[in-house]
């Protein structure tokens, strides 16, 4: 097998990324734009495969996240730098706002507490509003509704188009990434790894372990034992009918349980309606099968809160698994003396934290260059070198991290280009030279759908093509465009979405 | 909250700046049979300035991809396969000096007649005088039946296996499950058959096969195993669809092998354009609320063909998309009767599953004229058995008559016998009922 070579200097990584979901695509963007040569490694040959794959797109304040803990810190994090970056990369950001509906005694007793809870977390402008107040906010809500929390903050963006951007940047930037490639064995010495990849061999000083769903099982193939146990908890969601959109305004928020924040009724930036998740816990780590049982619950559960859904056709329904442990909060640790670090256990708010979590693995990063008695690797005395300019996206490096960390900040990345899938982006549709229209339940062109066919991330499945175009994922779930999809898909798939005749014979043949 | 409210004005906004626009006195959307029927029609009527917009490559419609007979036996007094069928269609319209422009898709239907579009040029705004609505029908997705299971490659409607089969000879899979006995379904057994694909078997959640003789003892003449009273419980596999498990009652669940499956019928309107913009809908058909003359809740609207109603044969739909061609130019003329007149068609009874029209202008029109509209009253029911309908307005029984109904099985109610004296309130309701004996 071929080796990969050690990257496009000839020199090795000094980080590779196994696990290109949220967190790692994140990832990857940090250290690039901090000057580290990355690598990404994942497994499936489109990115966002794993947990990444289905959530409910919500950009979270973190107002009832455990106080004090390490998600709460990643969720802020994350949350000011969407904030900061999304207009630059053209990303959707509709600030809904949600509301926290109590539709019990038992649910109202426990508003103030939430309120209480938000206010430590410093997202101040939480606040209780009456039945009366919520419906003239919300007046597509049953009558049951007692009381509401109101959280201004909370935000609905684009799941898939987000941690594109974030990977693009990177890629544009010098980083690289390997699909369809499985890390089969490691080993380190002398400060570096090297990872046997069904690939061949990537050589490189750090690795971040970014696998989700497989954390715990390349934690312990490496180091031998793991600190924490994945288990999966399936998450159903149904898609409304975008002609429901309009039934609700801002994200419904149930009042959370012990076990689940429950279930949630949910605009999404792609005009949908969606009500979500369930939370089951499973063994399997890829098995998302729905469910017509619990299908039915969610949208029984849906008709409760929102009566109008009733007449509302359904157009999709998904599952997802989030990445959840024995412990509530995030499992972040570095292996100081083998430069490893290990991010596990992002379970349901990696969509909000990503940002933030990869800041501070960035931080952990420096301190642990620290502990070796890194400094520069290129030599010089880092008090000589440029301070690296400030801008969006190195603004937070502290001067003490500055000195710690081996590498010098990109003066001035570059933004890749982004789908615009959102309704508030000015979709491809509108633009002249679009090609024609394939999926017209999406509205989604054959320029946009070749663009997904093409370069680094170049979709080599339907779910892949699905996150990056949104084509299939309308009402008709491909009545009308499955022929035409599979003509221009045509020796672009890993599994072809149907041979023609001709290659079917030849597998005859075979 | 501002922000919540603000945005869908800011799409719009941007949709407003510099869009080239154009007007034409019909534009008819959806170039299938219905459509090209009343594009046919309104030029025959002298109407001239009519467009038709398809959005795929070619007009002609569902029968494009239906390679087999028999269509075309009203229109054209012959038995043609769908495609013929189609491209005799599209050289007609086009021989009578239709426009149609293909590759065209509308966006939104806006108030009073102004078509959202986009086609290669980008998006572009078309006002019309008036507007026929012919989207027609398309089938129940996987997702909307809330099939359990892994959501895997190969689980297909009919509609999307004839296209890929007879436009681009193309086999998703070489052993498919068949899900469903309407007539539809014993069109995927052929569009199969003709692409060399074995189904191995077809099965069916009720007691009956749905389709009407001869096509119910077709799968037997093929070989092809029919499972009734057996229910799709989930589909199996890892990236393709490898198994189903099916259940019938007393027998407890199996697994069938399999590499597809073929979702056919439960045909719903396709019409989300309806839905999305401003015109009501009606819960029963799921496409637009209309009067005798596929009239909509906006009137400058019209709707015509299957996307009334699921779900009626090409030759039916032709039929129905040329009367609303004639009631369309009589209403350019000022010929129809009164919109905000007409009485409401109702029914809360289960077992009726949807009427059309639902709205009936009740003075008696000269008979033979434009201004007649529909002949009958569209019915289709839940069950099967015999029974007595009855229409009822208030305490008054205007109609009765015994019948057997069926899934899927059409049942007509003449109009005539239904219209009232001018003197009579049209704010009553018709009522529907059905009792079972």
């Amino acid at each position: 097998m071929e080796n990969i070579p050690a990257s496009r200097s000839g020199t090795p990584f000094d980080i590779a990324i196994i696990g290109a979901g949220i967190v790692g695509c994140a990832m990857a963007r940090r250290f690039t734009l901090e000057g580290a040569k990355v690598v990404v490694i994942e497994k499936a040959s489109d990115i966002l495969d794993g947990a990444s794959k289905a959530n409910s797109a919500i950009l979270h304040t973190g107002f009832d996240a455990p106080t004090g803990s390490l998600e709460l810190s990643c969720i802020q994090g994350g949350y000011r730098e969407y904030i900061d970056i999304h207009k630059q990369f053209g990303l959707p950001l509709e600030k809904s706002g949600a509301h926290v509906v109590a539709w019990s005694d038992e649910d109202e007793a426990a508003l103030d507490g939430i309120v209480a809870q938000a206010h430590a977390n410093n997202v101040e402008d939480v606040s209780l509003i009456s039945a009366q107040q919520l419906r003239r906010c919300e007046p597509g809500l049953a009558e049951s509704a007692r009381a509401a929390i109101t959280v201004p903050g909370e935000a609905i963006i684009d799941p898939w188009s987000a941690p594109y951007a974030y990977l693009r940047q990177s890629l544009l930037n010098g980083g690289e990434v390997y699909l369809d490639c499985e890390v089969t064995g490691v080993s380190f010495s002398a400060g570096m790894w090297e990872l046997a990849t069904s690939h061949g061999a990537v050589h490189c000083a750090q690795v971040i372990n970014c696998a989700g769903l497989y954390g715990d099982l390349i934690d312990k193939a490496v180091l031998g034992t793991a600190s924490f146990e994945i288990k999966p908890r399936k998450g159903q969601f149904v898609v409304f009918d975008k002609a429901a959109a309009s039934l609700i305004n801002s994200i419904i928020l149930p009042v959370p349980t012990r076990r689940t924040k429950g279930v949630v009724v949910f605009r999404t930036v792609f005009g949908n309606l969606a009500v979500g998740p369930t939370a089951e816990d499973q063994e399997a780590r890829a098995d998302t099968a729905t469910d017509q049982a619990a299908l039915r619950t969610l949208i029984a559960a849906g008709i409760a809160k929102v009566p109008a859904l009733e007449t509302i056709p359904i157009t999709a329904v998904y599952a997802g698994l989030r990445p959840a442990t024995q412990f509530k909060d995030y499992q972040i640790a570095a292996q100081q003396q083998r430069n490893w670090i290990t991010v596990g256990g992002i379970r349901s708010t990696g969509l909000s934290s990503a940002l933030g979590i990869a800041r501070h693995v960035f931080e952990l990063y420096c301190d642990q260059a620290e502990v070796e008695g890194g400094g520069r690797k290129d030599g010089k005395d880092s008090a000589t070198q440029p301070k690296p300019q400030i801008n969006i996206q190195t603004n937070t490096r502290t001067n003490t991290q500055d000195q710690k960390c081996k590498h010098l900040a990109l003066r001035d990345p570059q933004v890749p280009p982004v789908a615009r899938l959102a309704e508030s982006t000015t979709r491809d549709w509108r633009c002249a030279g679009h090609g024609s229209i394939v999926c017209h339940c999406e509205l989604v062109s054959e320029r946009e759908i070749k663009a997904a066919l093409k370069g680094p991330l170049a979709a080599r499945s339907l779910a892949g093509l699905k996150r990056q175009t949104r084509a299939t994922m309308g009402r008709c779930q491909g009545f009308y465009c499955s022929a035409r999809l599979a003509e221009l898909t045509d020796g672009h798939f890993d599994v072809p979405l149907a041979p023609g005749a001709q290659q079917s014979a030849k597998d005859k043949g075979q | 909250m501002s922000d919540a409210k603000s945005w869908p004005q800011e799409a719009s906004a941007q949709a407003n700046t510099d869009m080239p626009q154009s007007a034409v006195e019909v534009a008819i959307i959806g170039g299938g049979p219905s459509g090209l029927a009343a594009a046919l029609e309104l030029k025959r009527r002298g109407i001239s300035n009519i467009v038709v917009l398809e959005r795929e490559n070619e007009a002609g419609g569902i029968p494009r991809h239906c390679g087999h007979p028999p269509f075309g036996v009203r229109e054209f007094a012959r038995v043609l396969t769908g495609p013929s069928y189609a491209r005799r269609l599209v050289r007609a319209a086009r021989g009578a000096g239709v426009t149609i422009r293909t590759a065209v898709t509308v966006v939104e239907l806006r108030p009073g007649g102004e078509l959202l579009i986009t086609s290669q040029q980008g998006s572009e705004l078309l006002q019309a005088r008036r507007v026929i609505v012919a989207t027609g029908v398309r089938e129940t997705p996987r997702s909307a039946r809330l099939i359990s299971g892994a959501r895997v490659l190969g689980a297909l409607n009919t509609g999307a296996l004839q296209s890929l089969v007879y436009l681009q000879n193309r086999k998703p899979f070489k052993r498919p499950v068949i899900v469903g006995t309407e007539l539809v379904s014993f069109s995927a057994i052929m569009t199969c058959r003709h692409a060399g694909i074995t189904p191995v078997a077809m099965i069916e959640a009720g007691a009956h096969v749905t389709a009407r003789w001869p096509s119910s003892i077709f799968p037997r003449l093929v070989g092809l195993p029919l499972y009734l009273n057996t229910r799709l419980v989930s589909i199996k596999g890892t990236r393709r669809v490898q198994a189903v498990e099916v259940e019938t009652p007393g027998h407890g669940r199996r697994l069938i092998e399999c590499d597809g499956v073929v979702l056919t019928g439960g045909f719903t309107p396709e019409a989300s354009l309806a839905r999305m913009g401003h015109l009501a809908i009606d819960r029963g058909t799921g496409g637009p609320v209309v009067d005798q003359y596929g009239r909509c809740s906006d009137p400058v609207y019209f709707a015509a063909g299957n996307l009334l109603r699921p779900v009626e044969t090409a030759g039916w739909s032709f039929q129905e998309g040329r009367r609303c061609g004639g009631w369309v130019a009589g209403d350019l003329a000022g010929d129809l009767a009164d919109h905000a007149r007409a009485t409401q068609l109702t029914s809360s009874d289960p077992g009726i599953k949807y009427l059309m029209p639902q709205k009936l202008n009740l003075t008696a029109p000269p008979e033979g004229t434009k201004r007649e509209g529909m002949k009958h009253v569209q019915l289709r029911f839940e069950l099967r058995g015999k029974g007595v309908l009855t229409i009822h307005r208030g305490s008054d029984l205007v109609w009765q008559r015994s019948l057997h109904v069926a899934p899927e099985r059409r049942i007509l109610v003449p109009i005539k016998a239904l219209l009232a004296p001018p003197s009579h309130p049209t704010d009553t309701p018709l009522e529907f009922r059905f009792k079972i004996e």
